[in-house]
């Protein structure tokens, strides 16, 4: 019989394997149960403006249903589309053509995860500290109104915020860089000059998903933190003269920190819906803006591919943050 | 129920700021009803006006009075955070119901299934959808869609709950009695979830208006039905920024943050309500 750490591992791998194996079938599902025939649909707008040929017309559904993989019955439109996400090949673009809609991804991908893990590691560090200092000093006034602040941008959607921010730096303060990922026309070596350039136009984007996303680190930790500074061990600790740094750090933080690691990987979804939102409001290169203007120009195979590769990414990162759950939480070992 | 709403008012400056905001805006909504002009008829209007007592919140580049305007947008934005979360609470419901009461195997496998919609990213899913329906794409079926994937946290939070109550003694009691699943789960241990059923449900609203906003203003919905999504994507079009029409994104961003805002303070107030500790450092403090 396994137990312990082997046990946890394979129930978390399992549940890898569930999520892409739902969200393909949900992208599988989306793509071929609706009513409307994309292929009709494409031809219906190739053929809007002048006369074709039937014969050409005949030639490009064709063309069209093997590229969309709706050739044969649904059984084997469905082990096609399998076999299509396993090696990764959603044939070539169609707005880039013939570029492989997979290179086009494997271009976009840095970006969005540079800017998702950078402003999540901050987000999730910096609202962790202050919700935490929050508990724990309750009657702070400097506190309690950072978390007036960070409370008043939670709610307010990734897209809100990152538009507010465009204004406020584009038009009535312009002092940021709000389009792109680097200063147009530079060459792209690692000079200072080029990192300088990187560093500020991700400045926007980096801030937008911490203005949401702050708040409900805050929130959640300031409330963890305040139910344990009730218990009995913490009481314990103060009234054996342990410094209150080390009672904040070693006692509260660390025990509260368990549950927000399991927030985090909860989370990561939203977040990463957040981050290719806002992306595309800033036309920051990565996924989000290729995704837009994927379905602007009518790249069927292109959106489908960045979906796919979505979802299998966010469930890869949140199994990392799974395997690194028993550093914090010794108890998975011994279970 | 009287009674716990009148002690939220008074002691609860969070619930009382939200009911304000949440009255301000629903009786904003409520105007559409004696608006002077159809929601999709453009040039009633001389156009670009900026605010004024005539245009109280000025007039769009399609000659449209953006105050009536907003009426119906924010009503129909409203209306479809209430059906999502209506339709998704039913799921969230019997789903999680069900799997705190059951247990054992039934319990791990909807929550694996649970965990997996909690963990997808919705955005590009939602992308996809509207790439395929195109033309078709209505505001129902957008509705339809977020509710189906948008009940996991819920049935999460909901099935925690059940599992506590399913080792209560009454639970025993209705077993005991013959009771079937069913009416134990629909008059014993649903009572007890409402109030957490509540207190989301005003997060599902917000989350739903949140994706309603977004996919509309890259002009991923039904573009002819005013939301205040849709609204802003217009505003765009005519960039109405570059143009110094600020009023027109003004507004419909102002009203709208409004309604998050909002929301969430009536979603955190009646959390902490429902936790009895924090509620009573609140009456004490």
């Amino acid at each position: 019989m396994i137990s312990g750490y082997p046990l946890y591992l394979l129930g978390r791998l399992g549940q890898f394997a569930l999520v892409v194996f739902i969200g393909i079938n949900i992208a599988f599902i989306v793509t071929h149960a609706t009513p409307i025939d994309p292929v009709e649909q494409s031809i219906a707008a190739a053929t809007q403006f002048g006369s074709t040929s039937p014969e050409a017309i005949a030639l490009m559904r064709q063309s069209l249903r093997e590229l969309y993989g709706l050739e044969g019955d649904l059984a084997e439109q469905y082990v096609a589309f399998w076999r299509r996400v396993a090696v990764g090949d959603f044939g070539p673009s169609l707005s880039a053509f013939p570029t492989p809609v997979s290179v086009l991804i494997g271009r976009a991908l840095p970006w969005t995860v540079s800017l998702l893990v950078v402003s999540t590691l901050l987000t999730w560090a910096l609202g962790n500290l202050l919700g935490g200092l929050a508990g724990y000093y309750a009657k702070n006034r400097t506190l309690r109104l950072a978390g007036l602040l960070a409370m008043a941008f939670h709610p307010i959607p990734y897209y809100i915020v990152a538009f507010l921010l465009l204004i406020v730096f584009g038009y009535l303060w312009p002092v940021l860089p709000i389009s792109g990922g680097y200063k147009m026309n530079m060459t792209r070596d690692w000079s200072w000059e080029f990192i300088g350039s990187l560093l500020s136009h991700a400045i926007l984007p980096v801030c937008s998903l911490a203005l949401v996303g702050l708040g409900g680190w805050f929130m959640g930790m300031r409330s963890l933190v305040s139910n344990i500074v009730t218990e009995d061990y913490v009481t314990y600790a103060e009234l054996g003269g342990v410094k209150r740094g080390r009672i904040l750090g070693s006692y509260v933080m660390r025990n509260a920190l368990v549950p927000q690691v399991t927030g985090l990987a909860m989370s990561l979804g939203a977040i990463f819906n957040g981050a290719i939102i806002t992306e595309q409001v800033f036309g920051y290169p990565g996924v989000g803006t290729l995704l837009v203007s994927a379905v602007h120009v009518g790249d069927y195979s292109l959106v489908l591919g960045i979906t796919t590769v979505s979802i299998v990414a966010v469930s890869l990162a949140v199994l990392l943050i799974d395997l690194l759950y028993p550093l914090l939480d010794p108890r998975v070992k011994v279970r | 129920m009287g009674r716990i709403f009148i002690d939220l008012l008074r002691l609860n400056r969070q619930f009382a700021a939200g009911i304000v905001l949440l009255s301000l805006v629903t009786l904003f909504a409520l105007l559409s009803f004696v608006s002077p002009y159809p929601p999709n008829d453009s040039f009633v209007v001389p156009p670009d006006l900026p605010p004024s007592w005539t245009n109280l919140m000025g007039t769009t580049s399609r000659g449209q009075d953006l105050f009536w305007l907003l009426t119906f947008a924010i009503r129909n934005t409203l209306l479809f955070g209430i059906t999502v979360a209506v339709i998704s609470r039913i799921l969230a419901l019997v789903i999680g119901l069900v799997a705190g009461y059951s247990g054992g195997l039934v319990d791990r496998a909807l929550m694996s299934i649970n965990d997996t919609f909690i963990v997808i990213p919705l955005f590009p899913i939602l992308v996809l959808f509207y790439f395929v329906m195109k033309d078709h794409m209505s505001w129902g079926l957008l509705a339809l869609m977020m509710a189906c994937l948008g009940w996991a946290y819920d049935a999460r939070l909901i099935r925690s709950v059940a599992l506590s109550l399913r080792t209560r003694e009454f639970t025993e009691t209705g077993i005991f009695s013959g009771m079937s699943m069913r009416r134990i789960l629909v008059e014993e241990h649903l009572p007890y979830v409402l109030p957490i059923v509540f207190s989301t449900t005003m997060n599902n609203i917000n989350w739903s208006i949140g994706f309603e906003v977004t996919l509309s203003v890259l002009g991923f919905t039904d573009i002819n039905t005013p939301t205040v999504g849709v609204l802003i994507y217009w505003a765009n079009q005519h960039t109405a920024l570059v143009a110094g029409i600020w009023w027109w994104i003004f507004f419909p961003v102002l009203l709208v943050i409004l309604t998050f805002i909002g929301l969430f303070l009536l979603a955190v107030s009646m959390n902490e309500h429902i936790d009895p500790r924090s509620r009573l450092g609140r009456s004490e403090g």
